[in-house]
């Protein structure tokens, strides 16, 4: 299997990009605050915390898979009897 | 570094770009038939199209030594209106006898609905009959993930498929693994606005390794990148992967995947220089 950097390498690189990334997350959410009215009942700011709460999760999480999964529709196994093909 | 493109619309896309894919490496690309950005009208709309993607693509290609493949369907947009399509099924056996026709694609669901996936599968029965390859699109978005799902349980149920003649397209990290699982290749898409950006597509190479697995631009008359593939080329390098294995990905594995097709006539450039040379 392809080996990906030592932690320490891709760490170095990509140190100042995580940082913004997280900034203008934080930069989002307050800019929700600081709108007229309320979006913290609406389902979206759900998937939003959840994405949150996947990010810190521990390591070997899977976190992109899971972020994935969480904005995702679900399957439905009897899919096929519903649409009778 | 040599490349092909395995998914790129070039119709959408103005002849300078072909030039510039050139220049940067591409030798060759496969283009779907896709949505236009309107519904076409009738049969006949999409029998102009199929000679524009079999006829003139090739003909702007060659200006710049380029080689232009392509595929034909009637894609899962326009499948709700089911009449049309199945006008249209009926019509491309004209066109898979064409040089450079590949197959059937790209077929496949757009929001998972009923009659996309009757006419998925109406496709994937035109594809067992002439026994051709089979190119696909997966969902964006929420609907990715059922849709893709969909889409394998469809694939897997007629027996009649090889599943390493089939390419699920538009992977990302939580599709990945079940399309590759079932012995399909896949696909991953860069694009700007959604799917896989050239880091994510690098990380999924380091978690599944480079076995059936291409990268491609989708490039289309949306906001999208032609020159994607060199970008991932770049990520490859600078987070240390051999030549060798950025070369199996986005050269080597396309040949192999497009090599089932017996209108893949494709002259390697190194074989075009040797035998100029001769
Ligand atoms: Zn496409």
């Amino acid at each position: 299997m392809p080996r990906p950097l030592p932690a320490e390498q891709t760490l170095n690189r990509e140190f100042l990009e995580i940082r913004a990334k997280i900034l203008e997350l934080a930069a989002s959410l307050d800019r929700l605050d600081r709108g007229d009215g309320n979006v913290a009942d609406d389902p979206r700011m759900r998937l939003v915390r959840g994405g949150l709460q996947i990010l810190t999760a521990d390591a070997d999480a899977d976190r992109a898979e899971q972020l994935q999964l969480l904005f995702s529709q679900p399957y439905e196994e009897t899919w096929r009897k519903k649409f009778e093909i | 570094m040599y490349y092909i493109d395995p998914h790129i619309h070039m119709v959408s896309r103005v002849t300078d770009d072909y030039e510039t894919l050139a220049k940067m490496g591409c030798v060759a690309m496969s283009e779907p038939a896709f949505w236009a950005g309107f519904d076409r009208g009738s049969v006949d709309g999409f029998r102009d199209y199929f000679r524009q993607l079999t006829q003139f693509e090739q003909k702007r290609a060659g200006w710049y030594h380029l080689q232009h493949f392509t595929w034909m369907c009637i894609n899962a947009k326009e499948a709700e209106n089911v009449k049309l399509s199945r006008e249209v099924i009926a019509m491309i056996p004209e066109f898979l006898d064409q040089p450079g026709v590949l197959g059937i694609g790209e077929i496949g669901l757009n929001k998972n609905t009923k009659n996309e996936s009757i006419i998925f599968l109406e496709h994937l029965d035109l594809a067992a009959k002439y026994k051709e390859q089979i190119l696909i699109h997966t969902p964006h978005l929420e609907d990715k993930y059922k849709g893709t799902r969909m889409i394998v349980d469809m694939l897997c149920d007629d027996r009649r498929l090889d599943h390493r003649r089939v390419l699920v397209d538009h992977v990302e990290e939580h599709t990945i693994r079940l399309v590759l699982e079932e012995g399909f290749w896949a696909g991953m898409t860069l694009y700007p606005t959604s799917k896989c950006t050239p880091d994510r597509a690098v990380d999924m190479i380091e978690l599944y390794g480079p076995e059936r697995l291409m990268v491609n631009s989708a490039g289309d008359w949306g906001p999208s990148k032609p020159t994607a593939v060199p970008d991932f080329i770049m990520a490859m390098r600078r987070r240390g992967h051999p030549e060798s294995l950025i070369r199996k990905i986005v050269y080597d594995n396309p040949v192999e995947f497009f090599s089932q097709s017996r209108n893949f006539n494709f002259t390697p450039p190194d074989a075009e220089v040797a035998t100029r040379e001769a």
